[in-house]
């Protein structure tokens, strides 16, 4: 094997992979395409839930309050394809206050102004952080969705090769294949894809694959009502990443920081990535996810080794001359 | 999905994480964003002199579990592992016995093989969402799925150790029933290997983490099992060499299940507690029993060597409900997915 083909099929295995359709046999392919959800500006109104399940037809899956927060989906799964997630953490954002005494403020004349204070002049906004340190509740949300990993370890132990890469870098199930083997649910390391009880087959996003052929953007980034959600080529949307991370940065929001953009990061990046304001488990994600595959190599080595070990204890056990002994006091009972 | 209630007698379904400290434990010094100091010193009380001490609380969003447990029922895949150890260790056994004549445990192995294959592939085809879509199995051969190649390799091996039965059980085509004993001894190795790697090639961490220990206690498993059947089900006079496999079995498993949770890290508790613990130990007790039982008496006495037998199979039961089990419970519990990734970044720098 020449070192330009090991390079390749270790780009295939595991780190950056930048031509994630063309290595999986899409000439011609179209731009890899993404999610970047930039949870700061979301507001939990579920319209990106509504719109997926409208969309793609997915069934109810269970009407009961969770109390947890506003979020009474609980968790992505067969037939949860968008989920948004609801976080009340003590913790200063916008230095919110209680019992303000707002009698001298005449809301009428401020009407008037079509708006309120110009951001630039504006002492506070509601992510700066509070004065002294001490604001009372923020209320995190985020919408969570497949991230159509770039090494996407359920589509890598499919065994029927239901789980496919699609034209646009994405990773899709085709349900007339899959045969509910199960496989993909556990590989995946955000718990993301699951079995529908009763259907038995597995499901998960598919980032829209049947918009995306019309030239349509995703249900739910279509829906969004803040952009929280944004979809396009997977590259341009890392810029706008960074830019905005860099700006909220700017704006004293330190917690800001991205997650899954990277394409070094143990899926090799994530095609639908994150802007989020804390650790990644506060929202129920890993905080640093490994494509299980990645050690395939080294498992397959370890069963090679575990079977030649079991032929040679066998081989030892069968080996010598057989004991007369033995046999004789069996051949006397007899 | 539900769960948390008010009723007259006080809240139902209560989270476990409800009251769970927001904020990961580790922001300060672990984490790889960094706040200001001040303001975590509050939020955590003496948030500075966390930089010393390794933060023992972890993040999770209300107790949940990141990824998600497998759907495979116990009975159908831990049954499995076992039913397809005993198989392929068996087979290896009857081919053992065959070259060194000694008939009637041949014979015994090659119908417990068969048998074993047999209900191997009913539990998996049961086991199947879509049980009637099963030959899509066979649509692909993918390296990168330890399901695939299995089903390849049960494909290719349970045809041969149905050949090596068959034929000796009617005396028909003794060549080609001899050349089948023999091919299935070539397969029966990678049928109970290719188990280790199918387990741990998924996110769950008591199994991935293990995943260089898995194959090895997987084939002691098996080898012990086989032992137990050829105590079990063959004659008193062939049995030694089931006796040595009893005994490198039963240690190798035990050596085995010890790496395993030493390279399990943080998850190797689930290996030690609940259903998991209680299948584990009991592995061990009857394993170090059926081989220390068949190394004493199952020479000299055919009840002896029965019981010997039954316990070996019962330990390599044990050994994959128990693996079974603890994957389930470190896949379920969040701090298992959350905190050896957490050190791992925080090792990383
Ligand atoms: S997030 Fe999970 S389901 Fe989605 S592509 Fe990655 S491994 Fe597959
Ligand atoms: S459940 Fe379906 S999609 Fe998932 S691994 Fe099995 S065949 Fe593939």
């Amino acid at each position: 094997m020449s070192a330009q083909d090991e390079g390749r099929l270790r780009r295939l295995w595991w780190g950056p992979e930048p031509e994630v359709a063309a290595d999986a046999g899409h000439g011609q392919a179209p731009p890899r395409v993404g999610f970047f959800t930039d949870t700061s500006v979301c507001i939990g109104c579920k319209a990106c839930e509504v719109a997926c399940k409208e969309w793609n037809a997915v069934p109810e899956d269970g009407l009961s309050l969770t109390g947890m927060s506003y979020d009474n989906t609980g968790a992505l799964g067969a037939s949860t394809w968008r989920h948004v997630a609801f976080v009340e953490q003590q913790k200063p954002l916008g230095g919110q206050q209680a019992r303000v005494d707002h009698s001298e403020l005449d809301v009428l004349a401020l009407a008037r102004r079509g708006s309120g204070t110009p951001v630039a002049e504006a002492e506070m906004t509601p992510t700066s952080p509070g004065r002294d340190g001490s604001g009372e509740l923020r209320w995190l949300m985020a919408s969570d969705v497949c991230k159509h990993c770039t090494h996407a370890a359920c589509l890598d132990v499919c065994p029927t090769g239901s789980l496919f890469r699609t034209e646009f870098g994405t990773v899709v199930v085709q349900e007339d294949v899959c045969n509910g083997c199960g496989y993909c649910v556990p590989a995946c390391p955000y718990g993301v894809i699951e079995q529908r009880p009763g259907d038995g087959r597995a499901w998960k996003c598919t980032l829209c694959y049947d918009r995306l052929g019309e030239g349509l953007e995703p249900a739910c980034a279509k829906a969004c009502p803040t952009d929280s959600i944004q979809f396009g080529p997977l590259e341009e949307l890392r810029a706008r990443a960074a830019e905005r991370v860099a700006q909220l940065h700017r704006d004293g929001v330190a917690d800001a920081r991205l997650y899954g953009e990277d394409p070094g990061d143990g899926v090799g990046g994530a095609g639908a990535f994150f802007l989020l304001l804390d650790e990644p488990e506060v929202y129920g994600l890993p905080p640093d996810p490994q494509v299980t595959t990645r050690d395939l190599p080294a498992m397959w080595r370890h069963a090679a080794g575990a079977a030649a070990a079991l032929l040679g204890a066998f081989a030892l056990a069968f080996s010598g001359p057989r004991r007369a002994a033995g046999r004789r006091r069996a051949a006397g009972r007899r | 999905m539900s769960e948390a209630g008010v009723t007259r007698e006080g809240l139902t379904g209560r989270r476990p994480g409800r009251e769970a400290r927001f904020g990961n434990g580790m922001n300060g010094p672990a984490g790889r964003h960094r706040r200001p100091e001040g303001r975590e010193g509050e939020r955590r009380g003496g948030g500075a002199r966390a930089e010393v001490v390794p933060p023992a609380a972890f993040a999770s969003y209300y107790g949940r579990p990141v990824i998600k447990p497998p759907s495979w029922e116990a009975p159908d895949i831990a049954g499995y592992l076992f039913l397809g150890g005993l198989a392929g260790a068996g087979s290896v056994l009857a081919a053992g016995a065959e070259l060194t004549r000694r008939p009637a445990t041949a014979r015994a192995m090659k119908l417990s093989s068969l048998t074993a294959v047999s209900l191997s592939a009913a539990a998996l085809i049961h086991d199947l969402g879509r049980p009637e879509r099963f030959l899509h199995m066979l649509r692909v051969l993918k390296p990168t799925s330890p399901m695939s190649v299995g089903s390849w390799l049960l494909a290719g091996y349970g045809p041969l150790a149905g050949a090596a039965a068959l034929s000796d059980l009617t005396g028909l085509l003794p060549r080609a029933g001899r050349a089948a004993t023999c091919a299935a001894a070539a397969f029966g190795p990678a049928v109970a290997a290719y188990t280790g790697a199918l387990l741990s090639d998924t996110a769950v961490p008591a199994w991935h983490e293990g995943h260089r220990a898995m194959p090895y206690l997987f084939t002691a498993s098996a080898a012990t099992a086989a032992a137990g059947m050829a105590l079990l089900a063959g004659p008193l006079a062939e049995n030694r060499p089931a006796r040595r496999v009893a005994a490198l079995g039963a240690a190798a498993e035990l050596a085995a299940a010890r790496t395993l949770r030493r390279q399990a890290g943080r998850a190797a508790e689930t290996y030690e507690r609940g259903a998991a613990g209680r299948l584990m130990r009991l592995a061990e007790g009857l394993g170090l029993a059926g081989a220390a039982g068949a190394a004493l008496l199952g020479g000299r006495a055919r009840p002896a060597a029965a019981l010997a037998g039954a316990a070996l199979l019962a330990a390599s039961a044990c050994t994959r409900f128990g693996v079974f089990h603890a994957g389930l419970a470190s896949a379920r519990d969040p701090q298992y997915t959350v905190r050896p990734q957490r050190e791992r970044l925080a090792a990383a720098g």
